[in-house]
Protein backbone atom coordinates (compact mmCIF):
# COMPACT_ATOMS: atom_id res chain seq x y z
CA UNK A 1 0.00 0.00 0.00
CA UNK A 2 2.05 3.21 -0.95
CA UNK A 3 -0.83 6.02 -0.03
CA UNK A 4 -0.52 7.11 3.32
CA UNK A 5 -3.12 8.31 5.61
CA UNK A 6 -4.33 11.92 5.17
CA UNK A 7 -5.17 14.94 7.98
CA UNK A 8 -8.01 15.25 5.12
CA UNK A 9 -9.20 12.63 4.37
CA UNK A 10 -12.71 12.42 4.98
CA UNK A 11 -13.33 8.83 5.87
CA UNK A 12 -10.66 7.01 7.65
CA UNK A 13 -10.97 3.35 7.61
CA UNK A 14 -9.00 2.30 10.80
CA UNK A 15 -7.61 -1.80 11.08
CA UNK A 16 -11.03 -3.24 10.31
CA UNK A 17 -11.89 -6.83 10.85
CA UNK A 18 -14.70 -8.74 10.79
CA UNK A 19 -15.41 -12.58 11.20
CA UNK A 20 -19.22 -14.07 11.09
CA UNK A 21 -20.63 -16.33 13.20
CA UNK A 22 -20.14 -18.85 11.49
CA UNK A 23 -15.77 -18.48 11.64
CA UNK A 24 -15.68 -17.00 8.23
CA UNK A 25 -13.31 -14.18 8.15
CA UNK A 26 -14.17 -11.70 5.95
CA UNK A 27 -12.11 -8.74 6.51
CA UNK A 28 -8.55 -8.64 7.64
CA UNK A 29 -7.33 -5.49 9.01
CA UNK A 30 -8.19 -2.93 6.24
CA UNK A 31 -7.02 0.11 6.49
CA UNK A 32 -7.77 3.29 3.68
CA UNK A 33 -8.82 6.77 3.58
CA UNK A 34 -11.74 8.51 1.43
CA UNK A 35 -11.10 11.64 -0.09
CA UNK A 36 -13.37 14.60 -0.74
CA UNK A 37 -14.24 14.89 -4.47
CA UNK A 38 -12.64 11.67 -4.93
CA UNK A 39 -13.69 8.81 -7.30
CA UNK A 40 -12.68 5.39 -5.46
CA UNK A 41 -12.95 2.21 -6.54
CA UNK A 42 -13.07 -0.78 -4.27
CA UNK A 43 -12.04 -3.63 -6.81
CA UNK A 44 -12.52 -7.42 -5.48
CA UNK A 45 -13.78 -10.65 -6.38
CA UNK A 46 -17.69 -11.50 -5.53
CA UNK A 47 -16.60 -12.97 -1.49
CA UNK A 48 -13.64 -10.92 -1.20
CA UNK A 49 -15.15 -9.11 1.16
CA UNK A 50 -16.84 -5.70 -0.49
CA UNK A 51 -20.19 -5.79 0.74
CA UNK A 52 -19.07 -6.52 4.32
CA UNK A 53 -17.08 -3.50 4.15
CA UNK A 54 -20.26 -1.48 2.83
CA UNK A 55 -22.19 -3.16 5.95
CA UNK A 56 -19.73 -1.97 8.37
CA UNK A 57 -19.69 1.39 7.32
CA UNK A 58 -23.36 1.51 7.33
CA UNK A 59 -23.74 -0.03 10.61
CA UNK A 60 -25.84 -2.88 9.35
CA UNK A 61 -23.04 -5.28 10.89
CA UNK A 62 -21.34 -3.67 13.98
CA UNK A 63 -17.91 -3.09 13.90
CA UNK A 64 -15.64 -5.63 15.62
CA UNK A 65 -12.00 -4.44 15.38
CA UNK A 66 -10.90 -1.14 14.07
CA UNK A 67 -12.93 2.27 13.62
CA UNK A 68 -14.45 4.20 10.62
CA UNK A 69 -14.19 8.03 10.82
CA UNK A 70 -16.20 10.42 9.20
CA UNK A 71 -15.03 13.84 9.28
CA UNK A 72 -13.38 13.10 12.41
CA UNK A 73 -16.16 11.68 13.68
CA UNK A 74 -16.17 7.82 14.80
CA UNK A 75 -18.85 5.52 13.76
CA UNK A 76 -18.80 3.57 17.15
CA UNK A 77 -19.31 7.23 19.39
CA UNK A 78 -21.48 9.02 17.03
CA UNK A 79 -23.29 6.83 14.62
CA UNK A 80 -26.18 9.05 13.49
CA UNK A 81 -23.31 11.62 12.74
CA UNK A 82 -22.25 9.75 10.73
CA UNK A 83 -25.37 7.87 9.07
CA UNK A 84 -26.51 11.34 8.69
CA UNK A 85 -23.38 12.06 6.57
CA UNK A 86 -23.34 8.97 4.14
CA UNK A 87 -26.03 8.08 1.03
CA UNK A 88 -25.72 4.31 -0.18
CA UNK A 89 -26.91 2.04 -3.16
CA UNK A 90 -27.37 -0.80 -2.88
CA UNK A 91 -26.15 -4.07 -4.52
CA UNK A 92 -29.70 -5.12 -4.31
CA UNK A 93 -32.08 -3.10 -5.82
CA UNK A 94 -34.07 -1.25 -2.36
CA UNK A 95 -36.73 0.70 -3.26
CA UNK A 96 -40.28 0.00 -2.90
CA UNK A 97 -42.12 -1.17 -6.26
CA UNK A 98 -45.60 -0.49 -5.27
CA UNK A 99 -44.80 3.34 -4.70
CA UNK A 100 -43.94 5.97 -6.67
CA UNK A 101 -40.61 7.30 -7.17
CA UNK A 102 -41.65 10.47 -5.53
CA UNK A 103 -42.51 8.70 -2.86
CA UNK A 104 -39.76 6.13 -2.53
CA UNK A 105 -37.81 9.37 -2.23
CA UNK A 106 -40.05 10.85 0.44
CA UNK A 107 -39.97 8.12 2.26
CA UNK A 108 -36.13 8.14 2.53
CA UNK A 109 -35.85 12.06 3.49
CA UNK A 110 -38.34 11.78 5.95
CA UNK A 111 -36.10 9.16 7.51
CA UNK A 112 -33.19 11.50 7.86
CA UNK A 113 -35.37 14.11 9.66
CA UNK A 114 -36.24 16.21 6.74
CA UNK A 115 -39.31 18.49 6.64
CA UNK A 116 -42.04 18.41 3.62
CA UNK A 117 -40.57 21.75 2.42
CA UNK A 118 -37.07 20.64 2.12
CA UNK A 119 -37.70 17.32 1.02
CA UNK A 120 -39.90 18.74 -2.35
CA UNK A 121 -37.23 21.08 -2.75
CA UNK A 122 -34.51 18.23 -3.01
CA UNK A 123 -36.89 16.08 -4.87
CA UNK A 124 -37.02 18.36 -7.87
CA UNK A 125 -33.42 19.08 -7.87
CA UNK A 126 -32.67 15.59 -8.32
CA UNK A 127 -35.52 14.45 -10.72
CA UNK A 128 -34.00 17.31 -13.07
CA UNK A 129 -30.75 16.60 -12.31
CA UNK A 130 -31.53 13.05 -13.68
CA UNK A 131 -34.06 14.57 -16.58
CA UNK A 132 -37.09 12.49 -14.82
CA UNK A 133 -39.69 15.09 -13.47
CA UNK A 134 -42.10 13.06 -15.86
CA UNK A 135 -41.44 10.20 -13.79
CA UNK A 136 -42.08 10.96 -10.51
CA UNK A 137 -45.67 9.80 -10.12
CA UNK A 138 -44.95 6.34 -12.01
CA UNK A 139 -44.79 3.32 -9.52
CA UNK A 140 -40.65 2.15 -9.30
CA UNK A 141 -42.33 -1.21 -10.97
CA UNK A 142 -42.98 0.76 -14.34
CA UNK A 143 -39.32 1.71 -14.43
CA UNK A 144 -36.56 -0.15 -16.18
CA UNK A 145 -33.29 -1.19 -14.31
CA UNK A 146 -31.17 1.78 -15.13
CA UNK A 147 -33.97 4.38 -14.14
CA UNK A 148 -34.37 2.33 -10.93
CA UNK A 149 -30.54 2.77 -10.29
CA UNK A 150 -30.93 6.41 -11.22
CA UNK A 151 -33.75 6.83 -8.33
CA UNK A 152 -31.36 4.78 -5.98
CA UNK A 153 -28.56 7.31 -6.63
CA UNK A 154 -31.11 10.15 -5.78
CA UNK A 155 -32.13 8.75 -3.05
CA UNK A 156 -28.36 8.63 -1.58
CA UNK A 157 -28.09 11.88 -2.33
CA UNK A 158 -31.62 13.24 -0.83
CA UNK A 159 -30.22 14.24 2.50
CA UNK A 160 -26.84 15.65 0.45
CA UNK A 161 -24.19 12.93 1.91
CA UNK A 162 -20.47 14.19 1.71
CA UNK A 163 -19.98 10.30 1.48
CA UNK A 164 -21.42 7.71 -1.59
CA UNK A 165 -21.44 4.35 -1.10
CA UNK A 166 -22.28 2.31 -4.19
CA UNK A 167 -22.09 -1.69 -3.83
CA UNK A 168 -21.94 -2.88 -7.10
CA UNK A 169 -24.71 -0.45 -7.92
CA UNK A 170 -24.25 -2.07 -11.79
CA UNK A 171 -24.33 -4.78 -11.48
CA UNK A 172 -27.45 -6.98 -14.25
CA UNK A 173 -27.27 -3.87 -15.92
CA UNK A 174 -26.45 -3.68 -20.34
CA UNK A 175 -22.84 -1.87 -20.75
CA UNK A 176 -24.65 0.98 -21.98
CA UNK A 177 -26.64 1.98 -19.33
CA UNK A 178 -23.39 0.61 -16.76
CA UNK A 179 -21.09 3.46 -18.43
CA UNK A 180 -23.77 6.06 -18.20
CA UNK A 181 -24.60 5.22 -14.31
CA UNK A 182 -20.47 5.04 -13.51
CA UNK A 183 -20.31 8.64 -15.64
CA UNK A 184 -23.58 10.19 -13.75
CA UNK A 185 -21.68 9.45 -10.52
CA UNK A 186 -18.12 10.83 -11.22
CA UNK A 187 -19.90 14.25 -12.59
CA UNK A 188 -21.78 14.01 -9.16
CA UNK A 189 -18.36 13.87 -7.33
CA UNK A 190 -16.74 16.63 -9.32
CA UNK A 191 -20.05 19.23 -8.81
CA UNK A 192 -20.54 18.34 -5.42
CA UNK A 193 -16.97 17.41 -3.80
CA UNK A 194 -18.91 13.98 -2.82
CA UNK A 195 -16.54 11.41 -1.87
CA UNK A 196 -17.78 8.28 -3.75
CA UNK A 197 -16.41 4.56 -2.92
CA UNK A 198 -17.79 2.32 -5.35
CA UNK A 199 -17.54 -1.25 -5.07
CA UNK A 200 -17.38 -3.60 -8.09
CA UNK A 201 -15.44 -6.53 -9.69
CA UNK A 202 -15.39 -5.00 -13.20
CA UNK A 203 -12.37 -3.06 -14.02
CA UNK A 204 -13.41 -1.46 -17.04
CA UNK A 205 -15.39 0.69 -14.65
CA UNK A 206 -12.61 2.04 -13.08
CA UNK A 207 -10.00 4.74 -14.80
CA UNK A 208 -6.26 5.27 -14.22
CA UNK A 209 -6.54 8.40 -12.29
CA UNK A 210 -8.94 6.47 -9.77
CA UNK A 211 -7.76 5.71 -6.22
CA UNK A 212 -8.23 1.86 -6.31
CA UNK A 213 -8.52 -0.52 -2.73
CA UNK A 214 -8.13 -3.85 -3.69
CA UNK A 215 -9.49 -6.52 -1.81
CA UNK A 216 -9.11 -9.69 -1.87
CA UNK A 217 -9.65 -13.22 0.66
CA UNK A 218 -10.33 -10.24 3.28
CA UNK A 219 -7.17 -8.60 3.02
CA UNK A 220 -6.34 -5.21 1.57
CA UNK A 221 -3.75 -5.91 -1.02
CA UNK A 222 -3.26 -2.18 -2.24
CA UNK A 223 -4.31 1.01 -1.94
CA UNK A 224 -3.50 3.47 -4.38
CA UNK A 225 -4.18 5.10 -8.11
CA UNK A 226 -4.94 2.73 -10.59
CA UNK A 227 -1.62 3.56 -12.92
CA UNK A 228 0.68 3.48 -9.76
CA UNK A 229 -0.67 -0.15 -9.17
CA UNK A 230 -0.16 -1.47 -12.36
CA UNK A 231 3.32 0.26 -11.99
CA UNK A 232 3.72 -1.36 -9.00
CA UNK A 233 2.70 -4.93 -10.47
CA UNK A 234 4.84 -4.55 -13.18
CA UNK A 235 1.67 -4.61 -15.67
CA UNK A 236 0.62 -2.48 -18.64
CA UNK A 237 -3.37 -2.74 -17.53
CA UNK A 238 -5.15 -3.19 -14.12
CA UNK A 239 -6.88 -6.60 -15.68
CA UNK A 240 -2.97 -7.80 -15.60
CA UNK A 241 -2.26 -6.08 -12.14
CA UNK A 242 -5.28 -7.69 -10.71
CA UNK A 243 -4.21 -11.09 -11.70
CA UNK A 244 -0.96 -10.85 -11.15
CA UNK A 245 -1.59 -9.12 -7.37
CA UNK A 246 -4.18 -11.56 -6.24
CA UNK A 247 -3.30 -14.72 -8.81
CA UNK A 248 -6.52 -14.58 -9.96
CA UNK A 249 -8.38 -13.58 -13.26
CA UNK A 250 -10.79 -10.39 -13.00
CA UNK A 251 -13.48 -9.31 -15.45
CA UNK A 252 -13.51 -6.64 -17.17
CA UNK B 1 -31.30 15.15 15.95
CA UNK B 2 -34.40 18.08 16.87
CA UNK B 3 -37.57 16.79 18.00
CA UNK B 4 -38.77 17.83 14.47
CA UNK B 5 -36.67 15.24 12.84
CA UNK B 6 -38.46 12.59 14.95
CA UNK B 7 -41.49 13.45 13.94
CA UNK B 8 -40.64 13.40 10.28
CA UNK B 9 -39.64 10.18 10.24
CA UNK B 10 -42.08 8.75 12.07
CA UNK B 11 -44.98 10.55 9.76
CA UNK B 12 -42.70 8.85 7.31
CA UNK B 13 -43.10 5.45 8.24
CA UNK B 14 -46.65 5.73 8.65
CA UNK B 15 -47.53 7.17 5.10
CA UNK B 16 -45.51 4.42 3.98
CA UNK B 17 -47.58 1.89 6.06
CA UNK B 18 -50.97 3.75 5.09
CA UNK B 19 -49.66 3.92 1.30
CA UNK B 20 -48.60 0.09 0.89
CA UNK B 21 -52.32 -0.95 2.93
CA UNK B 22 -54.16 1.20 0.53
CA UNK B 23 -52.25 -0.08 -2.51
CA UNK B 24 -53.04 -4.07 -1.16
CA UNK B 25 -57.15 -3.57 -1.18
CA UNK B 26 -57.03 -6.76 -1.04
CA UNK B 27 -55.64 -7.20 2.79
CA UNK B 28 -58.47 -4.64 3.99
CA UNK B 29 -60.81 -6.59 2.18
CA UNK B 30 -59.49 -10.15 3.88
CA UNK B 31 -59.60 -8.36 7.26
CA UNK B 32 -63.17 -7.56 7.06
CA UNK B 33 -64.40 -11.10 5.36
CA UNK B 34 -62.49 -13.00 7.78
CA UNK B 35 -63.85 -12.05 11.27
CA UNK B 36 -67.30 -11.23 9.28
CA UNK B 37 -67.29 -15.11 8.39
CA UNK B 38 -66.63 -16.06 12.05
CA UNK B 39 -69.33 -13.84 13.33
CA UNK B 40 -72.14 -14.28 10.46
CA UNK B 41 -71.37 -18.09 10.23
CA UNK B 42 -69.46 -19.38 13.09
CA UNK B 43 -71.17 -17.90 15.78
CA UNK B 44 -74.73 -18.41 14.26
CA UNK B 45 -74.15 -21.78 14.15
CA UNK B 46 -72.88 -22.37 17.52
CA UNK B 47 -75.03 -19.66 19.27
CA UNK B 48 -77.71 -22.70 20.63
CA UNK B 49 -74.69 -24.70 21.68
CA UNK B 50 -72.37 -22.59 23.29
CA UNK B 51 -74.68 -20.64 25.89
CA UNK B 52 -72.91 -17.48 28.02
CA UNK B 53 -73.50 -17.08 31.50
CA UNK B 54 -73.84 -13.16 32.86
CA UNK B 55 -70.41 -12.98 32.91
CA UNK B 56 -68.33 -9.31 33.29
CA UNK B 57 -68.40 -7.14 31.57
CA UNK B 58 -71.65 -7.84 30.32
CA UNK B 59 -75.05 -6.87 32.58
CA UNK B 60 -77.28 -9.16 31.52
CA UNK B 61 -77.32 -12.47 28.85
CA UNK B 62 -75.86 -12.14 25.53
CA UNK B 63 -75.62 -13.81 22.48
CA UNK B 64 -72.85 -15.60 21.16
CA UNK B 65 -72.39 -13.07 18.58
CA UNK B 66 -72.10 -10.82 20.72
CA UNK B 67 -69.38 -12.52 23.00
CA UNK B 68 -67.27 -13.09 20.59
CA UNK B 69 -67.24 -9.76 18.56
CA UNK B 70 -64.28 -8.32 20.92
CA UNK B 71 -61.85 -11.70 20.12
CA UNK B 72 -62.69 -11.24 16.38
CA UNK B 73 -61.84 -7.80 16.74
CA UNK B 74 -58.18 -8.72 18.33
CA UNK B 75 -58.38 -11.30 15.39
CA UNK B 76 -58.08 -8.23 13.32
CA UNK B 77 -55.26 -6.79 14.97
CA UNK B 78 -53.14 -10.25 15.20
CA UNK B 79 -53.61 -10.93 11.61
CA UNK B 80 -52.81 -7.31 10.77
CA UNK B 81 -49.57 -7.53 12.93
CA UNK B 82 -48.36 -10.87 11.79
CA UNK B 83 -49.05 -9.17 8.11
CA UNK B 84 -47.07 -6.23 9.09
CA UNK B 85 -44.18 -8.66 10.19
CA UNK B 86 -44.75 -10.52 7.16
CA UNK B 87 -43.90 -7.18 5.55
CA UNK B 88 -41.05 -6.96 7.53
CA UNK B 89 -39.22 -10.43 5.80
CA UNK B 90 -40.22 -9.29 2.98
CA UNK B 91 -38.49 -5.74 3.40
CA UNK B 92 -35.32 -7.97 4.52
CA UNK B 93 -35.35 -10.13 1.69
CA UNK B 94 -35.78 -7.16 -1.40
CA UNK B 95 -33.35 -4.90 1.19
CA UNK B 96 -35.49 -2.23 1.63
CA UNK B 97 -35.20 -2.80 5.15
CA UNK B 98 -31.46 -1.27 4.82
CA UNK B 99 -33.25 1.56 4.04
CA UNK B 100 -34.80 1.79 7.24
CA UNK B 101 -32.19 0.85 9.24
CA UNK B 102 -29.70 3.22 7.87
CA UNK B 103 -31.32 6.26 8.94
CA UNK B 104 -29.48 8.13 11.68
CA UNK B 105 -32.52 7.89 14.29
CA UNK B 106 -31.49 5.27 16.64
CA UNK B 107 -32.92 1.70 16.10
CA UNK B 108 -34.84 1.11 18.53
CA UNK B 109 -36.91 4.53 17.55
CA UNK B 110 -37.44 3.53 13.90
CA UNK B 111 -38.62 -0.12 15.70
CA UNK B 112 -41.22 1.36 17.63
CA UNK B 113 -42.62 4.16 14.77
CA UNK B 114 -42.69 1.11 12.26
CA UNK B 115 -44.99 -1.00 15.59
CA UNK B 116 -46.86 2.10 16.04
CA UNK B 117 -47.68 2.42 12.20
CA UNK B 118 -49.10 -0.54 11.63
CA UNK B 119 -51.08 -0.85 14.81
CA UNK B 120 -52.65 2.57 13.19
CA UNK B 121 -52.89 1.02 10.25
CA UNK B 122 -55.52 -1.88 11.81
CA UNK B 123 -57.22 0.18 14.27
CA UNK B 124 -59.66 1.32 11.01
CA UNK B 125 -59.98 -2.25 10.44
CA UNK B 126 -61.29 -2.89 13.44
CA UNK B 127 -63.88 -0.37 13.98
CA UNK B 128 -64.88 -1.15 10.37
CA UNK B 129 -65.35 -4.47 11.47
CA UNK B 130 -67.28 -3.07 14.44
CA UNK B 131 -69.85 -1.26 11.99
CA UNK B 132 -70.30 -4.48 10.35
CA UNK B 133 -71.30 -6.20 13.55
CA UNK B 134 -73.85 -3.86 14.46
CA UNK B 135 -76.13 -5.23 11.94
CA UNK B 136 -75.49 -8.47 13.83
CA UNK B 137 -76.98 -7.05 17.39
CA UNK B 138 -73.05 -6.36 18.71
CA UNK B 139 -74.13 -2.80 20.16
CA UNK B 140 -72.26 -1.72 22.74
CA UNK B 141 -72.35 2.20 24.22
CA UNK B 142 -70.97 4.75 22.69
CA UNK B 143 -68.52 5.47 24.91
CA UNK B 144 -66.71 2.10 24.17
CA UNK B 145 -66.10 2.99 21.35
CA UNK B 146 -64.26 5.62 22.52
CA UNK B 147 -62.17 4.11 24.95
CA UNK B 148 -61.75 1.04 22.43
CA UNK B 149 -59.35 3.37 20.47
CA UNK B 150 -56.21 4.00 22.52
CA UNK B 151 -56.67 -0.28 23.80
CA UNK B 152 -56.76 -1.04 20.02
CA UNK B 153 -53.34 0.82 19.82
CA UNK B 154 -51.49 -0.54 22.29
CA UNK B 155 -53.24 -4.50 21.88
CA UNK B 156 -51.69 -3.54 17.93
CA UNK B 157 -48.65 -2.70 19.30
CA UNK B 158 -48.27 -5.95 21.47
CA UNK B 159 -48.87 -8.32 18.93
CA UNK B 160 -46.98 -6.23 16.31
CA UNK B 161 -44.07 -6.58 18.33
CA UNK B 162 -44.33 -10.21 19.21
CA UNK B 163 -44.56 -10.33 15.26
CA UNK B 164 -41.55 -8.70 14.70
CA UNK B 165 -39.37 -10.64 17.25
CA UNK B 166 -40.80 -13.44 15.29
CA UNK B 167 -39.87 -12.28 12.09
CA UNK B 168 -36.52 -11.42 12.70
CA UNK B 169 -35.54 -15.41 12.67
CA UNK B 170 -37.07 -15.92 9.46
CA UNK B 171 -35.13 -16.35 6.78
CA UNK B 172 -37.58 -16.42 4.15
CA UNK B 173 -41.04 -15.77 3.35
CA UNK B 174 -41.95 -19.55 2.39
CA UNK B 175 -40.96 -19.98 6.22
CA UNK B 176 -43.27 -17.60 7.38
CA UNK B 177 -46.31 -18.92 6.17
CA UNK B 178 -45.56 -21.77 8.48
CA UNK B 179 -44.84 -19.57 11.68
CA UNK B 180 -48.07 -18.14 10.79
CA UNK B 181 -49.97 -21.39 11.33
CA UNK B 182 -47.94 -22.05 14.39
CA UNK B 183 -48.38 -18.79 15.86
CA UNK B 184 -51.82 -16.96 15.01
CA UNK B 185 -54.30 -20.57 15.37
CA UNK B 186 -52.88 -21.52 18.81
CA UNK B 187 -52.98 -17.58 20.22
CA UNK B 188 -56.19 -17.31 18.61
CA UNK B 189 -57.30 -20.40 19.77
CA UNK B 190 -56.08 -20.86 23.31
CA UNK B 191 -57.74 -17.51 23.94
CA UNK B 192 -60.84 -15.94 25.55
CA UNK B 193 -61.84 -15.23 22.19
CA UNK B 194 -64.36 -17.98 21.23
CA UNK B 195 -65.03 -19.16 24.63
CA UNK B 196 -64.94 -17.95 28.28
CA UNK B 197 -61.89 -19.43 30.19
CA UNK B 198 -64.22 -20.93 32.73
CA UNK B 199 -65.67 -23.10 30.00
CA UNK B 200 -62.09 -24.38 29.13
CA UNK B 201 -61.62 -25.11 32.58
CA UNK B 202 -64.65 -27.37 32.80
CA UNK B 203 -63.09 -29.49 30.01
CA UNK B 204 -58.99 -29.71 30.74
CA UNK B 205 -57.00 -28.05 33.51
CA UNK B 206 -53.66 -27.57 31.45
CA UNK B 207 -55.70 -26.33 28.46
CA UNK B 208 -57.27 -23.56 30.89
CA UNK B 209 -53.89 -22.78 32.00
CA UNK B 210 -52.36 -22.24 28.64
CA UNK B 211 -55.26 -19.90 27.69
CA UNK B 212 -54.34 -18.52 31.27
CA UNK B 213 -50.76 -17.17 30.21
CA UNK B 214 -51.68 -16.45 26.78
CA UNK B 215 -51.24 -12.57 25.67
CA UNK B 216 -53.72 -12.58 23.64
CA UNK B 217 -56.22 -13.48 26.07
CA UNK B 218 -55.52 -10.61 28.04
CA UNK B 219 -55.44 -8.27 24.78
CA UNK B 220 -58.94 -9.54 23.86
CA UNK B 221 -60.50 -8.98 27.81
CA UNK B 222 -58.91 -5.79 27.70
CA UNK B 223 -60.50 -4.86 24.48
CA UNK B 224 -63.62 -6.48 25.81
CA UNK B 225 -63.81 -4.43 28.86
CA UNK B 226 -63.34 -1.57 27.04
CA UNK B 227 -65.76 -1.95 24.64
CA UNK B 228 -68.39 -2.14 27.16
CA UNK B 229 -66.84 0.72 28.95
CA UNK B 230 -65.27 -1.18 32.23
CA UNK B 231 -61.63 -1.67 33.40
CA UNK B 232 -59.47 -4.44 33.67
CA UNK B 233 -56.70 -3.85 35.78
CA UNK B 234 -55.50 -7.16 35.29
CA UNK B 235 -55.32 -7.41 31.28
CA UNK B 236 -54.04 -3.71 31.27
CA UNK B 237 -51.30 -4.52 33.05
CA UNK B 238 -50.58 -7.75 31.77
CA UNK B 239 -50.72 -5.83 27.99
CA UNK B 240 -48.37 -3.23 29.24
CA UNK B 241 -45.59 -5.76 30.51
CA UNK B 242 -46.08 -7.60 27.09
CA UNK B 243 -45.52 -4.64 25.55
CA UNK B 244 -42.44 -2.98 26.69
CA UNK B 245 -41.09 -7.30 26.72
CA UNK B 246 -41.96 -7.74 23.58
CA UNK B 247 -40.46 -4.36 22.24
CA UNK B 248 -37.35 -5.09 23.89
CA UNK B 249 -37.44 -8.64 22.04
CA UNK B 250 -38.00 -7.42 18.88
CA UNK B 251 -35.04 -4.07 19.34
CA UNK B 252 -33.18 -7.18 20.55
CA UNK B 253 -33.85 -9.07 17.94
CA UNK B 254 -33.00 -6.34 15.17
CA UNK B 255 -29.18 -5.84 16.91
CA UNK B 256 -26.97 -5.76 14.11
CA UNK B 257 -24.58 -7.88 15.44
CA UNK B 258 -26.99 -10.44 15.44
CA UNK B 259 -26.92 -10.13 11.27
CA UNK B 260 -31.17 -9.88 11.45
CA UNK B 261 -30.74 -7.07 10.04
CA UNK B 262 -28.85 -7.82 6.53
Amino acid sequence: MTDTASNTALVDIQSISFQYPSGKQALDDVSFQLQSGQFHALLGLNGAGKSTLFALISRLFRLQQGDILLNGQSLKVAPSKVLGSMGMVFQQSTLDLDLSVSENLHYHASLHGMSRSRRQERIDVELTRLDMNDARHKKVRALNGGHRRRVEIARALMHQPSLLLLDEATVGLDPATRQSINTHVRELCEERNVAVLWATHLIEEIHPRDKVALLHKSKLLAFDHAEAICQTAGQQSLVNAFSTLTGTEARS
Amino acid sequence: MNISAWWQAFFGILKRELLRFVHQRTRFISSLVRPFIWLAVFAAGFRAALGISIIEPYDTYITYQVYIAPGLVAMVLLFNAMQSSLSMVYDREMGSMRVLLMSPLPRWYLLLCKLTASALVSIPQAYAFLAIAWWFDVQPPAIGYLWLAPVLLVCGMVLGALGLFISSFIKQLENFAGVMNFVIFPMFFLSSALYPLWRMLESSDWLYWLCSVNPFTFCVELIRFSLYNQWNGEAATVVTGCLIGFIALAVWAFDPQRGASR
